[in-house]
């Protein structure tokens, strides 16, 4: 509250400063202020802030104010407060996909879709800030990410095994961990957003079998509980509790305890997002060199993919004053003077989606096993929450009872099946 | 309390005849417009939202769907058990841990001052504060209870990550913050018994144990009555300390009315949210009027 009134009073502010200008004439350069509103985060402030620094040195008239918002679930709901109260800042950051979909791209965003710098986007990352309409509301902020596992590479050399390419491998890998008196698979439930992995990063090998899964789970004909394929993600789950693999602690343990555990070698394998690397690097940095990651394996070694998490946008509201500015600053997050600023201030954590935007060679390991999924020849594809508007919020819940042994995987899927059918009438979907 | 002092001050009201107000009416204004739009226009508002599937951006009147939904949610029926299950086992133990440390505090024992007002320092301490220390001392293998527990050769239960157990460590951290004030309420309970009763009692030849049962006892019912009602709707209705320790988990666990409505509230559905809490407010007046009514009318026979 006292973050808006201290605006209103701003845009007072700079509004007599204009009539000033005005009234002594065009002797002064105007000078914008825009605002940039941000998910907090030690990491996320940080490049934010390498961004304006040097987007002001290039552009001296444009000064950038820097705003935080609580991430998750608060942050969306005071997204969609400010969007629907027309007090959104001038630019700001939020994610792609299925929650972009959520905030009405096509009643409050400015349409970009013949911004010159579109032509170096990646048509992967344009698809995820797609409006219904087909026109693209937003630029890429920060670099696409994989789901899939880390791994301990010291525990790997001392036991002497391989990266495996398919599930079975894995599961075989664990046993001879869990011989050798260790923590095969770290799980961290203290943390419930961080139980979903085994699950969401299996998507890959549900789209390798299944080309048309999300379009037909987006129309309603397709569910987790009936397709097989699709269960596979809760049944993987199931499977290595039901083994014993995980930590004693997997209930209270924390995201940040999963990256010690993996880094220091307390554990071997954690299932997660790829932009735990720059986490890791922070917290660990003599332990990165030991940290490996591979995609999620499915039951085909042939078909061995990665499941890819496009980066957040940035997005300009309708209800900006300084539109022009606005939309520089979003080109130059979008150039690869944007991409570079974004490694200086916070590191390399996987590939860029602007063309010509190059990653520095000294990046961590668990970078560099995840570009081969990139490169000519690799196989990814994105997570089912870039290709489809629904993602059930209860997800989280289920899984952490599936992996706690408290509901077998198959109830687990069934349960899901009727959380995303909220998320489907909210969205008004048609056919459910 | 406020339902209590509420109806109390009803009653004279309808007896006295009336009088004209000594106040202009433009007195009354502000109070007015305050409460209209800040209390009965939300109030409104509400039960008008909860019939609607809600954006923020738009709505779309859908009848009743969002509470046949809300019924339906697989949790529901736990989190009511839940919830009723926490108010009882709350309210219980804070009646009778209360009235026992009550009973203590007002003997004649050393450093009473100093007790008492550590009895009741908890419930000055933030519930969030509170939830998040008692998280870290109920750790499964780091905690502090655990690793003491372990010292004498006990291996700790995983107090907030064992599904049937997590809901009842919850209710006693609870009635640890709130047993301080259902004590004070006792205490001024008890020192406002007459003295000459129990001189009465012990001419009588009545041992303490009977002084204690046939006099404190019945004597303290009206705290009784405030600490079971205080305690009851704080445990319906409650959620910060639940939030703050197993955010409803492992799973759906310890999932309270409550939690269950910030979920839905959380995931965007404003219009099921609105409609779970008008589902809670039917819930506190169904079970709450009763007993209100239940307990007074006990108090007035005696």
């Amino acid at each position: 509250m006292t973050k808006t009134t201290r605006r209103t009073a701003l845009t007072g502010f700079a509004a007599g400063l204009l009539a000033l200008t005005a009234l002594t004439g065009a002797s002064f350069a105007q000078s914008t202020t825009l605002t940039y509103l941000i998910p907090s985060g030690a990491d996320g402030v940080a490049v934010a802030e390498e961004l304006v620094k040097s987007f002001e040195a290039a552009n001296p008239d444009i000064n950038i104010e820097i705003e935080t918002r609580p991430g998750g679930s608060e942050g969306d709901n005071l997204v969609k407060t400010r969007l629907a109260t027309s007090s959104m800042a001038d630019v700001f950051r939020y994610n792609s996909g299925s929650l972009f979909q959520a905030i009405n791209p096509q009643q409050f965003l400015v349409d970009l879709t013949n911004e010159p710098w579109q032509a170096d986007v990646q048509d992967s990352f344009k698809q995820v800030v797609t409006a219904s309409d087909g026109t693209v509301r937003g630029a890429p902020m920060g670099a696409a990410m994989g789901g899939g596992i880390y791994y301990n590479k010291a525990i790997y050399a001392e036991l002497g095994l391989t990266v495996p390419k398919t599930w079975a491998e894995f599961m075989a890998n664990n046993e001879k961990i869990k011989a050798a008196g260790k923590v095969a698979v770290v799980q961290t439930y203290g943390d419930t957003w961080t139980s979903q992995l085994f699950v969401l990063a299996d998507y890959y090998n549900v789209s390798a079998a299944e080309p048309d899964f999300a379009a037909n789970y987006t129309a309603g004909t397709a569910k987790f509980a009936t397709d097989k394929v699709a269960q596979r993600g809760f049944d993987k789950l199931q499977e290595t509790f039901d083994a014993g693999y995980f930590n004693e602690d997997f209930g209270a343990a924390k995201y940040d305890d999963g990256l010690r555990m993996v880094a220091s070698g307390e554990g071997a394998h954690y299932p997660m997002l790829t932009f735990a690397t720059t986490a890791i690097v922070a917290s660990y940095p003599d332990l990165i060199d030991n940290v490996g990651f591979f995609a999620q394996p499915g039951d085909d070694a042939a078909k061995n993919g990665l499941t890819v998490w496009m980066p957040d946008g940035i997005y300009i509201p309708n209800t900006t004053s300084n539109l022009d500015a606005a939309k520089k600053f979003v080109a130059y997050v979008a150039s690869v003077e944007g991409c570079e600023a974004q490694t200086r201030a916070g590191g390399a954590s996987g590939p860029y989606l602007i063309n010509g935007c190059t990653l520095p060679a000294d990046v961590p390991p668990a970078v560099t096993d995840m570009l081969p999924y990139f490169a000519d020849g690799g196989q990814n594809g994105p997570a089912l929450e870039f290709l489809s508007p629904i993602k059930g919020p209860a997800l989280e819940q289920i899984t952490v009872e599936v992996g706690s042994g408290i509901r077998p995987a198959a109830d687990g899927a069934a349960l899901y099946d009727e959380d995303v059918r909220k998320q489907a009438q909210q969205l008004g979907l048609p056919g459910w | 309390m406020a339902v209590m002092t509420e109806t109390a001050a009803a009653v004279p009201v309808v007896q006295v005849p009336k009088r004209r107000s000594p106040y202009p009416a433009s007195f009354f204004l502000p109070a007015a417009v305050i409460y209209g739009v800040l209390f009965l226009l939300p109030t409104f508002a509400s039960l008008y939202f909860s019939l609607t599937r809600w954006t923020l951006f738009n709505s779309t009147f859908i009848g009743l769907d969002n509470f046949a939904q809300f019924l339906r949610e697989p949790f529901l029926i736990k989190g009511l058990i839940n919830t009723v299950l926490y108010a009882v086992i709350t309210s219980g133990l804070k009646v009778v841990l209360g009235l026992l440390l009550a009973v203590l505090l007002t003997s004649q024992i050393a450093a009473r001052g100093y007790l008492r007002s550590v009895v009741f320092f908890p419930v000055l301490v933030s519930t969030v504060g509170v939830g998040i220390t008692f998280t870290i001392l109920m750790h499964p293998t780091q905690g502090m209870i655990n690793e003491a527990l372990a010292v004498i050769g006990i291996k700790g239960p995983g107090w907030l990550v064992n599904p049937s157990l997590a809901l009842f460590s919850v209710a006693l951290v609870d009635v640890w913050k709130g047993v301080g004030l259902a004590t004070v309420i006792y205490i001024a309970g008890i020192v406002a018994i007459p003295k000459d009763y129990y001189e009465a009692a012990r001419i009588d030849g009545s041992t303490k144990w009977q002084s204690f049962l046939y006099v404190t006892l019945p004597l303290c019912r009206p705290a009784t009555v405030t600490v079971i009602l205080l305690s009851f709707i704080g445990g319906l209705r409650t959620f910060d300390l639940i939030w703050a320790m197993t955010r409803g988990g492992p799973g759906f666990a310890s999932d309270t009315v409550a939690s269950v409505i910030y979920k839905q509230y959380q995931a965007g559905f404003y219009g099921l949210s609105t409609a779970g809490n008008v589902v809670l407010f039917i819930l506190i007046a169904v079970l709450v009027v009763p007993l209100t009514m239940l307990l007074n009318r006990r108090e007035g026979h005696e």
